[in-house]
């Protein structure tokens, strides 16, 4: 099993009760697999819709983004800057 | 550097670091926090190292489209409230064509790609996340 670092921000900080977590799982996984595994650790995620924006490393992508040991996957409600 | 604040937005300090003789035409877009539907003041957050590096290539592929054109921007972040500047960009180029499609594309690409989020804050002390199809 890996660790991957999963930060959660703004609403989804609140769902999932804390901003910054790790989970543990097989790697390589896609970012997807990442965030199934956090809906079972933090069942508050679960109120997240299906397909959450998502970051990898401090990029945006797609869910099918691969994820390997050490990597920070970042959960991003629907943004609203400027 | 960063681009992210917790101060008063001055755009005396980014017109400085964009305007050069040779610019003859400089833009500048200010978005400041509305007072709609009772709202008192935004609290932003953001994702502030990758909201850094973002703001950061936003720029570059800005420069690498307008070469001639130099965009700084400035997104404060914390409680703003109602009628102060949330995000200040100023682009400065030889001629207003550039200067104002530089400006414009930079403010749209933040927009769809900051990692920020705005938590209203109302005047009878109730509280709402913004969702992004909210407010365009």
């Amino acid at each position: 099993m890996s660790k991957v670092s999963v930060r959660f921000f703004a609403r989804y900080a609140e769902l999932a009760g804390c901003s910054w977590s790790a989970v543990n799982l097989e790697t390589p996984a896609t970012v997807a697999d990442v965030i199934s595994r956090v809906r079972e650790v933090f069942p508050g995620t679960q109120a997240m819709p299906p397909r959450p924006l998502a970051a990898l490393n401090q990029r945006h992508v797609k869910l099918d983004a691969i994820v390997n040991e050490g990597d920070e996957v970042a959960l991003l409600p629907p943004l609203s800057g400027g | 550097m960063t681009h992210l604040v917790t101060r008063r937005l001055s755009v005396e300090a980014l017109l400085a670091q964009v305007q050069s003789p040779e610019r003859g035409g400089t833009c500048v877009f200010l978005g400041t926090v509305r007072n709609d539907a009772d709202v008192s003041a935004i609290d932003y957050s953001a994702y502030e190292s990758m909201a850094d590096e973002e703001i950061e290539r936003i720029l570059a592929e800005a420069h690498a489209r307008w070469p001639d054109v130099r965009v700084m921007l400035n997104h404060r972040l914390g409680v703003i409230p109602a009628g102060e500047a949330s995000i200040a960009i100023v682009a400065a180029a030889p001629h207003r064509d550039a200067a104002f499609a530089a400006c414009r594309h930079v403010i749209e690409e933040v927009k769809k790609r900051l990692p920020i989020w705005k938590k209203e804050l109302r005047g009878d002390g109730s509280e709402k996340w913004v969702e992004a199809h909210d407010h365009r």
